[in-house]
């Protein structure tokens, strides 16, 4: 090993990423494009209005006149949260068909009133307790039990808080996975692996050098999303950064070794896309990057904490949002320093250099 | 006249310890196409030895073979008096090469690819000294995607020149290139050759394996159909010149009006065969010949369509053993 080779390797693994507009505009707008999507869908927003229809009480009938005054009066006052539109007797059906409304409220004659819903819908539900509520308040009803409402919206419980940690999880398996698979089988394509080959270069150093030419930019992705996180979600960091950054460099180098093994064999890049997609989309699915990995049967469990996005994911989110130190992350770190020591193991066995 | 010498008969003339390379029996298959059948190959230190032959020879995996990019199903193969299942590490070092077509990064610079070979060994010559030696002093900061095809190829050469290899291996050096670039390159390798230098070089360009090498093996199928000097091979000919002549086909009978036994009988003629338009003689005299032919035409009532002479070249030896062009492949 010769740590001139090693450095030349990653200088040129360095030069060539950089001189690719798209690949670097790619490496770190798409994160920020992901983070300002998410901070758009997780603003924080007043409680969401029940839209409901009514149709015009029957004609010369106080009573059902009434209930229309009382409906419309709660709509005027905004802490009822309603949106009441008037709409024709009969096109009742075709509001709630469409969508426009999730409930249509139809004064009786005597003071009676019919609410028609789908019970399949929540928001329809939840209209349908809110207007029973303001007609028979506003008819005389007294409730008996005295309440007081607190509103929680804690930081760390919220769901952004779970999701983040799991998108830098995702962020660091894709772009490892992604550059390497990328850049080696292009290498191999091209037939510079086997001019590279055919001289005393050393295979683990040309290996390594995209290893810790990941690294490089590994530190300005994680902090990229990390500071958007923080700063725009407010999703909290009770753990030690360098912590973050430890797990991030043993993910990323993880996920380095399973990129070469990805691509040790294939010869095109179209090969080597379907060979990802293959590897990464279970661990979207099982890894709990989008909700708990606890959801998934008791059977199948030993294999997806076994997967090392999982751990990666655990780890990031207990240092986050349990505040882990070393102890905690530990187990993590070991499942994915085997999944390190496996494929780097087996990419250099079966590594085809031309 | 001396003729050219089987290989095999070379075999045990050169003391095993001035040759920089030597290759026994080697064999190797792709399924049921036969690459390479039985080849052998003695190359000496400081000499500049060329594997003439058409594409699909099987130069390139006998080439590759010995560079230790693949490996012969049988065979032996030492190199600087090693072998690469026993002495891998110790080999690599020594050797320069130069694959064909080679591939190099492309958004690297002239000095950051040389800068970059450099650095896999522990002794060689500095970048600056092989960018002067292939004359790309000028684009040294370029990036090798937009080199010119000679220019990628120079920079090819030094890659391979930068360990300061004991021995170079030239895959097809000149092959796509411009005239102008390959007598760029050709000078480069005489200057190499002047140096000292053991080159093994591939081609199937003869009047490339003629200017550059001093010792020739035709390759053809897989083994080596004859070997020696450029001067050796021709004169085994028997015949310094070729005349080459053609009629017009004769409608009627769909065959030449000249029978080749005729033709063969005439004064001077010392060989000749059959081409798709006509034929090629060997001959001793231009002008007997010439004067033989003209007479038969006139006896015979024919006019030759085609009459040319040149002097005797690699590609006639080729054609007269295989009955084909080197070109045709």
């Amino acid at each position: 090993m010769r740590a001139a080779s090693l450095r030349e390797l990653t200088l040129a693994r360095l030069r060539e990423f950089t001189r690719e507009p798209e690949a670097v505009f790619w490496t770190f707008v798409f994160p920020l494009l992901l983070a300002g999507g998410l901070a758009i869908a997780f603003r924080d927003k007043p409680p969401e209005q029940a839209s409901i229809a009514t149709v015009a009480p029957p004609a010369n009938d106080a009573a059902a006149a009434a209930i229309g005054a009382a409906l419309m009066d709660a709509a005027r006052d905004s802490a009822s949260a309603l949106v009441v539109h008037e709409i024709p007797a009969d096109s009742a059906t075709e509001v709630l068909r469409t969508g426009t409304a999730s409930l249509v409220v139809v004064p009786l004659a005597g003071g009676g009133v019919e609410y028609r819903f789908d019970e399949a819908r929540p928001d329809a539900r939840v209209a349908r307790q809110v207007v029973d509520n303001v007609l028979q308040r506003a008819r005389g009803r007294a409730d008996v039990v005295p309440v007081t409402d607190v509103i929680i919206s804690e930081r760390g419980s919220r769901y952004i808080d779970f999701f983040v940690p799991g998108l830098l999880a995702m962020n660091i398996m894709g772009s490892s996975i992604w550059s390497l698979a990328f850049a080696i089988v292009t290498q191999r394509n091209k037939k510079v692996l086997k001019r590279l080959a055919a001289t005393p270069m050393s295979r683990l150093e040309y290996l390594l050098s995209f290893v810790l030419s990941r690294l490089v930019f590994l530190g300005a992705e994680v902090a990229v999303l990390l500071g958007f996180g923080a700063w725009v979600l407010d999703v909290p960091i009770r753990g030690s950064l360098l912590m973050v950054g430890l797990v991030a460099f043993v993910g990323a180098a993880t996920f380095g070794a399973i990129g070469l093994l990805v691509s040790s064999r294939a010869r095109t890049v179209e090969g080597v896309s379907g060979l990802t997609n293959f590897v990464m989309l279970p661990m979207w699915i099982f890894s709990g990057v989008f909700f708990s990995a606890n959801n998934f049967p008791a059977v199948i469990q030993p294999v997806v904490q076994a997967l090392p996005l999982t751990a990666l994911v655990n780890a990031l989110r207990g240092i986050m949002l349990q505040g882990f130190g070393v102890q905690g992350v530990l187990p993590f770190l070991g499942i994915l320093g085997a999944w390190l020591v496996v494929s780097l193991f087996i990419a250099l066995r079966v590594f085809r250099w031309q | 006249m001396h003729c050219c010498v089987p290989s095999r008969h070379l075999l045990f003339t050169v003391p095993a310890s001035s040759l920089a390379l030597e290759v026994t029996g080697l064999r190797k298959s792709y399924g049921d196409v036969v690459a390479v059948d039985g080849l052998d190959l003695q190359v000496r230190t400081g000499q500049c030895f060329g594997l003439l032959g058409p594409n699909g020879a099987g130069k390139t995996t006998t080439i590759e073979i010995c560079e230790g990019l693949n490996t012969p199903d049988s065979g032996t193969v030492r190199v600087l008096g090693l072998t690469w299942e026993h002495d891998a590490a110790a080999l690599r070092p020594q050797l320069g090469i130069q694959l064909q077509e080679t591939q190099l990064a492309e958004k690297l610079t002239v000095t950051e690819t040389l800068r970059l070979f450099r650095s896999f060994y522990d002794h060689g010559r500095s970048v600056d000294d092989v960018i002067a030696l292939v004359q790309l002093g000028e684009k040294r900061d370029a990036r090798v995607g937009g080199l010119s095809g000679g220019q990628k190829q120079r920079l090819a050469l030094a890659c391979a020149l930068v360990g300061d290899p004991a021995l170079l291996f030239l895959d097809e050096p000149t092959t796509g290139l411009d005239p102008q670039s390959r007598r760029q390159l050709w000078s480069l390798v005489e200057g190499l050759k002047a140096a000292g230098r053991t080159i093994v070089l591939t081609t199937h360009y003869m009047d490339e394996a003629e200017r550059l090498c001093d010792n020739i093996a035709i390759v053809d199928h897989g083994r080596v159909i004859a070997l020696g000097t450029a001067r050796q091979l021709i004169a085994s000919l028997g015949a310094e010149h070729v005349v080459r002549v053609a009629t017009a086909l004769d409608d009627v009978r769909g065959a030449h009006p000249i029978e080749m036994s005729v033709l063969l009988a005439l004064p001077g003629v010392q060989g000749g065969l059959e081409t798709g338009s006509g034929y090629e003689l060997r001959v001793a005299s231009v002008p007997r010949a010439v004067s033989s032919l003209l007479e038969l035409a006139e006896a015979n009532q024919v006019q030759w369509a085609e009459l040319s002479t040149h002097s005797a070249s690699l590609e006639d030896v080729f054609v007269s053993m295989t009955g084909r062009q080197l070109r045709d492949g």
